[in-house]
């Protein structure tokens, strides 16, 4: 993602075919006569013009590498940021390759699965956005809360979900992990403090203030993440929620998975203002490169730092992309050029990214990472294979969990005579 | 509605209509009234031989879907889809009233995500088709307070289950201006959007929101099931003066019908005859009217003879049309996809047994979804929804067994 020479030449492309129109300007975009390309590359390149494609990094004699995070961390509220550089070690590096590569390998078969009808309904797929999933991790334990929107695949495998559960629940298998009754959108681990999975844009921030509260109220040592999309920044909820955790001190993270898109409208198109984490005068923010696992990683520690020293919420906008489209009934083209889906797979893919650290600090030779991508492969394969041999769930299950009830009550099917179940 | 003491109710026919095939159709609703009464005055007990008449007479004015509305077409008609035809009846109304505009979420550049306002944009322009950030509690209210001002905007949820953070506009808001300002405002807008139990959707986009609203006074609310009353009653709602709920169902956008060419409105609070019969009523709406023809099928091989309507208008009911049908074959079933408790046909039922309790052979029949969050795995989600089978079933136990 840093200001190269490809990325120039984009834009200049763009450029030269007229489009000299810039989306802020006009408001409200014409359509076709629009060139996304333009707006987005130019921003990036803007933020790191000479830096170079590759991701600098430097082993030192004890086995410890320096990588730097070349896009400078935007603060609001805030005297210092995290460092530009931070410090890894081969495990780490091929642990964060691991878990990265298994959500895009899921997530890849879970669209084949959609297009072959084994998952049925909504579908909305993490590619692209596997950074924010895993440098989360780097940074927050399972002892810290976790609640995210529909898109809750990759953060439910960041969790600690495997994924024979998510392609279980996927497919509305018994062994999914909300026992086949919630569904792509529903997935919650509840030993790892994964909240959920929630359905309604908007419904996270004052969830998650809730968490925060239940922290804070048993005085626990723990921050909750509370995940919300670009889409979501204009809810009402939203900005009820800041008000009641700053005025609370709530240990909370406000987190934007900012991908620029809410399903097909631009962000320039439904925020007057939009960048998330400035918004609020009275919570500090930070914003982040949300495609450098290592960048999110840093912000979330700086993040929970924060929270933990009881200074109240904190939000963290991490710019992001997704390659799929909002969910898989949208292509994802028309609102967005193909020029800009390939220049972001291209510049600014996270996995990438540490395969060519690993690469360069010869941690593991390029034969030996295509061999783990095989064996990834290979287990989200079989994963898949058995998730759809699993039995869906029986009838009885269609009235269990209504209630949490040991108290007798009768629950009545369709006709009142024949149907009847007692609660349990 | 004005209930007297076992008198039938007249339709309630306000709002303008203007189309010379829809006053054909008031006048249809108006002559049968007056059948009505007389008929009334001289059978009181017993089914009324006058009766098969007026079900004719609704049955042509009210295009159904076996007879491929070529009756109350004078030309060929074309075929067309579901939201196709809500399309038109919208860009109809758009190019005839200056005033009339949507506002929703990807209704605009994206062309709604049901493919209902595709190309509006281009067409009116991006003032008139509005995309909206997500925010359904703000630009609902925006609409209320803009459909104050004298416009006619029709509000696109994506989901309705969106519209539960809207809410509180439009049952605050929405519903009891006109009463509260003493008949000073008046609030013409039409919300729209898709409901209902889909292909796993899981639990919080499959909601049936008409038992929230319809307790709610001054709302009118209608459901759409074919092409031919989806164009006709998004015409009608947005020519009506008062605030209109129209529920359309995710399963339904892709149903083919031949509807007419020439201009044509439905009556908003009127039910339809989808068959007539004579042994029991069969009072439905919106998704569950395909599985009631479905399980008609079996029935009929059975030798029942069922009469399916309709109802269309969820608030206020068509009490007329479905009084009628009770005082012919003295046994109703209600079949409906709201939740059990408070639902639909909750009401429904209360309401005919309080006005046409003497004409009931046995107990009112009402099958609906479970009281359940919808589970997404796929055979769950089938047990939560009324199957035809079921419905067979019950029909059975009403009318016994042959």
């Amino acid at each position: 993602m840093n200001g190269s020479k490809s990325m120039l030449k984009l834009a200049a492309a763009a450029l030269s075919k007229g489009l000299q129109e810039s989306p802020l300007k006009s408001g409200l975009a014409e359509k076709g006569n629009f060139c996304r390309t333009v707006f987005l590359t130019r921003r990036y390149s803007a933020e790191c013009s000479g830096k170079e494609t590759n991701p600098t990094s430097k082993k030192s004699d004890s086995g410890e590498i320096d990588v730097e995070i070349p896009v400078k961390f935007d603060l609001h509220l805030l005297e210092s940021g995290p460092s530009q550089v931070t410090t890894t070690n081969k495990e780490e590096l091929m642990k964060i390759y691991t878990d990265m590569q298994i959500i895009r390998r899921a997530e890849i078969a879970a669209d084949m699965l959609f297009k072959s009808q084994m998952i049925r309904g909504f579908c909305h797929l993490y590619d692209g956005q596997e950074a924010v999933s895993v440098g989360l991790e780097r940074a927050l334990s399972y002892d810290d809360n976790v609640i995210t929107a529909y898109r809750d695949h990759g953060i439910f495998l960041g969790r600690g979900g495997t994924v024979f559960e998510l392609f279980s629940e996927l497919m509305g298998k018994r062994t999914g992990c909300a026992l086949g009754k919630g569904g792509s959108m529903h997935l919650y681990h509840r030993e790892h403090n994964f909240w959920g999975g929630w359905g309604i844009v908007g419904t996270t921030p004052p969830l998650g203030a809730g968490l925060a509260f239940g922290q804070k109220y048993e005085k626990k040592p723990n921050v909750t993440a509370a995940i919300y999309g670009d889409g979501a920044g204009n809810q009402g909820q939203l900005f009820e929620a800041q008000n009641l955790a700053a005025l609370w001190n709530l240990p909370l993270i406000l987190v934007i998975e900012n991908n620029h898109f809410g399903m097909g409208t631009a962000e320039w198109r439904s925020s007057k203002k939009t960048t998330h984490y400035d918004r609020v005068s009275y919570i500090p923010g930070i914003k982040t490169d949300g495609m450098d696992v290592f960048a999110v990683g840093e912000a979330f520690k700086l993040c929970k730092e924060h929270c933990l020293s009881g200074k109240g919420p904190i939000t963290l906008e991490a710019d992001t992309y997704r390659y799929h489209g909002h969910s898989m009934s949208d292509p994802g083209s028309t609102y967005r050029s193909r020029q800009e889906i390939q220049g972001m797979r291209q510049e600014r893919d996270p996995i990438e990214r540490v395969r060519k650290i690993i690469l360069k600090e010869e941690l593991a030779t390029n034969e030996e990472l295509k061999d783990l991508d095989k064996q990834i492969r290979h287990e989200v394969d079989e994963a898949s294979a058995k998730a759809r041999e699993a039995e869906f769930p029986g009838e009885e299950e269609l009235f269990a969990n209504i209630y949490k009830a040991d108290s007798g009550l009768i629950v009545t099917g369709c006709d009142r005579k024949h149907s009847k179940v007692q609660m349990s | 509605m004005a209930m007297a003491a076992a008198a039938p109710t007249v339709p309630i026919c306000h709002g303008r209509r203007a189309s010379p095939c829809s006053s054909k159709q008031v006048s249809v609703s108006v002559s049968v009234a007056m059948r009505a009464w007389a008929s009334k005055s001289s059978s009181l007990s017993s089914s009324s031989s006058k009766s098969p008449r007026l079900v004719a007479a609704h049955a042509t004015a009210v295009a159904t879907k076996e007879a491929a509305s070529t009756t109350s077409s004078s030309q060929g008609g074309h075929e067309l889809l579901m939201f196709e035809a809500l399309r038109e009846g919208l860009s109809e109304e758009m190019e005839r009233d200056p005033k009339v505009c949507v506002i929703g979420e990807d209704v605009g550049d994206y062309g709604g995500s049901y493919k209902v306002t595709k190309g509006f944009s281009e067409k009116f322009g991006s003032w008139r088709v509005l995309d909206t950030p997500i925010a359904e509690n703000s630009f609902t209210g925006m609409a209320i307070g803009s459909a104050m001002t004298g416009l006619r905007p029709v509000v696109e949820g994506m989901n309705m289950g969106f519209l539960l953070l809207a809410y509180n506009q439009i049952a605050n808001n929405c519903g009891m201006l006109h009463y509260t300002s003493g008949g000073q405002f008046t609030i013409p807008i039409v919300i729209r959007g898709p409901g209902g139990v889909g292909r796993q959707l899981g639990a919080e986009h499959s909601q049936r929101l008409e038992s929230y609203f319809q307790s709610v006074p001054g709302l009118q609310m209608v459901a759409c099931s074919t092409p031919y009353n989806a164009k006709g009653l998004m015409k009608a709602a947005i020519r009506c003066e008062n605030p209109v709920i129209l529920y359309e169902h995710v399963l339904l956008y892709n149903l083919k019908e031949k509807i007419p060419d020439e201009e044509y409105v439905c009556c908003l609070e009127e039910a339809e005859m989808v068959r007539p019969g004579t042994e029991i009523t069969i009072l439905t709406y919106s998704r569950m009217r395909y599985h009631v023809t479905q399980a008609a099928k079996t029935l009929v091989d059975r030798g029942y003879d069922p009469e399916i309507i309709d109802i269309r208008s969820l608030k206020p009911f068509d009490m007329y049309t479905i009084g009628e049908s009770v005082r012919k074959t003295h046994r109703v079933l209600i079949v409906e996809e709201c939740m059990r408790t408070g639902g639909i046909g909750a009401s429904l039922r209360s309401a005919i047994m309080e006005s046409f309790w003497d004409e009931l052979d046995g107990p009112i029949g009402c099958l609906s979804s479970q009281d359940v969050p919808t589970p997404y795995s796929g055979p769950l989600e089938e047990l939560t929804v009324v199957q035809p089978h079921q419905i067979v079933t019950a029909v059975e136990n009403l009318c016994g067994k042959k």
